[in-house]
């Protein structure tokens, strides 16, 4: 840690508190600085979110960012009810990716209460949570382009596929975007063979999908230019600022949580973890794409190997769920990263406390680090990358 | 004065257009209702996904998203409106230029939906600003946005331009301006805009 | 991976005068966690970072525990002054008590670690405040692990926990001049309620709370904010 830090002070000036702060940066002197609030109502699209950006010409010289325009008492409201109560309400969190936030509630519950899943529903549990990913990586993608300024083209891609794959949902658990499908011990209902089927079908229409879009986007010159060299990460200080998912992995840290703790089902299946070696925006953007070839190969091995049986686990309680006293935290994977849920059981049927790791939050403690130096219209373009949903940022 | 509409059918076979300002206007006024790029929470996803291929909002002459308030016709609030967020979305309401409409779309916008009892959740912004339509649902699907455009479109023909019921930008005393409520030590202040909003009265 | 004992013993091998309590988990989760002393906590996050390689700080969380009143029964022997047969006698009698006694409240940190380079975890670790109010104070340990930044000003916003030594310790999701900490149990949400169609009880309990402030203090109340616009 001394060494990065030697390293990171003779880079920066020893304007530094600590080898984990953002260095602080003086104008140049010429002309003023400028003092900008960039939002909560701005053109990108990611929701309610500030920046206060202090400007020196074009560059960049501090940012702050402002949470809390979509702050809804999430955890204070999953105190007051029951533990299936908050199934729905984890649904709203990230609410691109709704089936992840309940694999992950429901593993930490069944962490606390130590309840069995049947293999079925392990087996639905990473169809449904890839699609997520899917839907997750290639929305992710359309939005950065977006902010790029190609207005809707690559999004309306995006969007064409994830249509197909609400379809799905929508299909299995009756909902487009809220599904509330997984339960504590398993899921909400079967799939049927015709749903399994037409899954199958659109599994097979996926890799076309991921060539089309690749091939718009990979080798197009503007995006090159806007994204390489453009908000590096450096990994050390990833790691110790707690950046997970794409935007850790982009940086050239192997930490993948499906590998690491191998939840679920997931050491059952063959695949890769791909990483990037420069840490900028267009390795991020080009992690999402191989991610998205990856969720492809899981999912044509689970919706392969998918056996029949149950799907709740029999001892379940659905009425009277009463864990006893103690805590977990259990934590998935999730498209933007750990997704971590802490749990502590008095023995009630509320839960005492009921934390959300956020990791769209936690992402973005790196994000002043990311943007100073650069031009102000990259901003928006590094703000995106890190791929974020305010719903999960202010909970 | 209309025109009676057999006439009109009839004038239209021979290639001739009769119409009166009332209605050309308010067909020039519903045809292009420009909503402003502003999305607050989950519904703004299916707001997205309307103006995408699949449901395709251009049909409505809607598909233009100003970033800019000033631009702009229609609010739709999509999403949880915040008390940290609430004094924000009134002043960007009275930013826009008249005749302005808005939307409510989804549940929290209209009462603060399954969030209602947070701390920090405004229970409906129609406590602050008029709404024209408010649409149901937790996400409402990108069908229940069209319903809604198409049931803005109709308020809008059905607007006379003179008398009782006149838009506002056309009724010199009506209220242009709304009050942008404070951030207190404990709550907005002040709660709700009586202007706009009255407690409901229980029938029990 | 260690188990937390181990963990314990290199701690105190490696920073002497740290005191560090296992805090036992009775669910089958079997998460342990460790209660550091605040005033050691630097040194030995740094050790636990540096030599035990705990390099990602994962979750971090506040915890309310209210003042608990806890009603005990004690028995008591006391002198009883009897008169028996005109003569005033003292005798030892023994009576069953209830005492009540107020278990004081406190504020609590909890910290989860993982190692990205061994890829271990996790690891618990536990600050407690003195107080709820006047000495909700502990040690700030964004200079060790970066990303506790925003995650301890989140707690500093909804629970009032003052993490010293923060770099910029400001409100994160409410309003600068918000006045409470909302997520601690014992907030009181303004009451801006009008009518809810409910089952719940303690919200039917909340409205009649609220119609009943509102029947003594009058419709004067409602009119006196009408009339102000």
């Amino acid at each position: 840690m001394t060494d990065a830090k030697l390293e990171f002070d003779a880079a920066v000036g020893a304007k530094q508190e600590g080898w984990n702060r953002p260095p602080v940066m003086e104008p140049s002197g010429e002309g003023g600085v400028l003092e900008l609030a960039m939002g909560p109502h701005h053109p990108s699209t990611h929701g309610v979110f500030r920046m206060d950006v202090a400007l020196d010409g074009e560059r960049v010289i501090r940012l702050k960012p402002v949470f809390g325009y979509l702050h809804r008492n999430h955890e204070k409201l999953a105190e007051g009810m029951s533990y299936l109560g908050s199934m729905p309400f984890t649904d709203r969190l990230d609410y691109i990716c709704s089936l992840t936030n309940n694999w992950a509630y429901a593993l930490a519950v069944e962490k606390l209460t130590g309840q069995e899943v049947p293999e079925r529903a392990e087996y639905l549990r990473v169809i449904l949570g890839e699609l997520t990913r899917v839907v997750n990586h290639a929305s992710s993608i359309g939005f950065l382009i977006q902010e790029m300024g190609a207005s809707g083209t690559p999004l309306m891609y995006a969007f064409r596929e994830r249509e197909k794959i609400l379809d799905l949902f929508e299909a299995l658990t009756g909902a487009r975007m809220m599904c509330n499908y997984m339960r504590f011990g398993g899921c909400r209902v079967d799939a049927s063979a015709a749903w399994l089927e037409a899954t199958r079908k659109v599994v097979a229409g996926l890799p076309g999908f991921v060539d089309e879009f690749e091939q718009l986007l990979r080798s197009n010159e503007i995006l090159m230019a806007r994204c390489q060299g453009v908000g590096i990460l450096r990994p050390d200080l990833a790691v110790n600022a707690g950046v997970t998912g794409p935007l850790l992995r982009a940086s050239g840290v192997n930490y993948d949580i499906r590998k690491v703790d191998g939840y679920g089902i997931y050491n059952r299946f063959k695949f890769r973890v791909p990483l990037g070696d420069h840490g900028d925006v267009y390795d991020r953007f080009m992690i999402r794409m191989l991610e998205l070839r990856e969720s492809i190969k899981i999912l044509e091995q689970a919706l392969k190997e998918i056996p029949v049986g149950p799907v709740m686990d029999a001892k379940a309680k659905i009425r009277g769920f009463r864990p006893k006293a103690g805590e977990a935290y259990g934590r998935i994977e999730a498209p933007k990263g750990e997704l971590g849920f802490y749990l502590i059981s008095d023995g009630g049927p509320n839960p005492y406390r009921y934390r959300v790791r956020p990791p769209s939050l936690i992402n973005l403690t790196i994000l002043e680090d990311m943007c100073l130096g650069q031009n102000v219209a990259d901003v928006v373009l590094i703000f995106g990358s890190v791929d974020i949903v305010l719903g999960e940022v202010d909970r | 004065m209309a025109v009676e509409e057999g006439l009109k059918i009839e004038l239209g076979k021979q290639g001739v257009l009769v119409t009166t300002i009332e209605e050309l206007y308010n067909w020039g006024r519903r045809s292009s209702i420009w909503p402003m790029q502003f999305g607050l929470a989950c519904c703004a996803i299916e707001m997205i996904a309307t103006t995408m291929a699949r449901y395709d909002l251009a049909r409505f002459g809607a598909e233009v998203f100003r970033p800019s308030p000033r631009q702009a016709d229609l609010m739709i609030i999509s999403g949880t409106v915040t008390k940290k967020m609430a004094p924000q979305v009134v002043r960007l309401y009275n930013q826009m230029a008249e005749p302005k409409y808005v939307i409510a779309m989804g549940a929290c916008a209209i009462s603060g939906g399954p969030f209602k009892q947070g701390y920090n959740v405004l229970k409906g912004i129609d406590r602050y600003i008029p709404v024209d339509v408010h649409i149901p649902g937790c996400p409402p699907r990108p069908e229940a946005l069209l319903q809604a455009f198409m049931t803005l479109q109709k308020k809008i023909d059905a607007q006379p331009l003179t008398g009782e019921g006149r838009p506002r930008h056309l009724d010199a005393e009506a209220q242009g301006e709304f009050p942008v409520p404070v951030q207190g030590e404990h709550d907005l202040e002040p709660t709700s805009n009586p202007g706009v909003w009255t407690v409901p009265v229980v029938i029990r | 991976m260690k188990t937390v004992e181990e963990i314990k013993a290199a701690i105190e091998a490696a920073v002497p005068d740290a005191r560090v309590e296992i805090v036992a988990n009775p669910s089958v989760s079997g998460q342990h966690s460790l209660r550091l002393t605040p005033s050691r906590a630097i040194e030995v996050a740094t050790f636990l970072r540096d030599g035990l390689k705990f390099d990602y700080l994962s979750n971090v969380t506040g915890v309310d525990w209210p003042d608990k009143e806890i009603a005990e029964k004690v028995k008591v022997t006391r002198e009883v002054t009897k008169v028996e047969d005109g003569v005033e006698q003292t005798a030892q009698e023994t009576v069953e008590e209830t005492r009540k006694r107020v278990e004081p409240g406190c504020l609590e940190a909890v910290y989860h670690l993982y190692s990205m380079s061994l890829k271990q975890g996790p690891l618990v670790l536990r600050m407690r405040t003195l107080n709820r109010t006047d000495q909700a104070e502990l040690p700030s340990l964004t200079p060790v692990w970066r990303s506790a930044e925003f995650q301890e000003r989140e707690i500093w916003d909804l629970y009032g926990i003052v993490f010293s030594g923060h770099p910029d310790l400001r409100r994160l999701l409410m309003w600068d001049g918000f006045k409470d900490h909302p997520m601690r149990r014992d907030y009181v949400e303004p009451d801006d309620f009008e009518y809810e169609p409910t089952a719940h009880d303690d919200v039917l309990k909340r409205a009649e709370a609220h119609r009943a402030a509102h029947a003594t203090a009058g419709a004067a109340g409602h009119e006196a904010t009408g009339g102000e616009q």
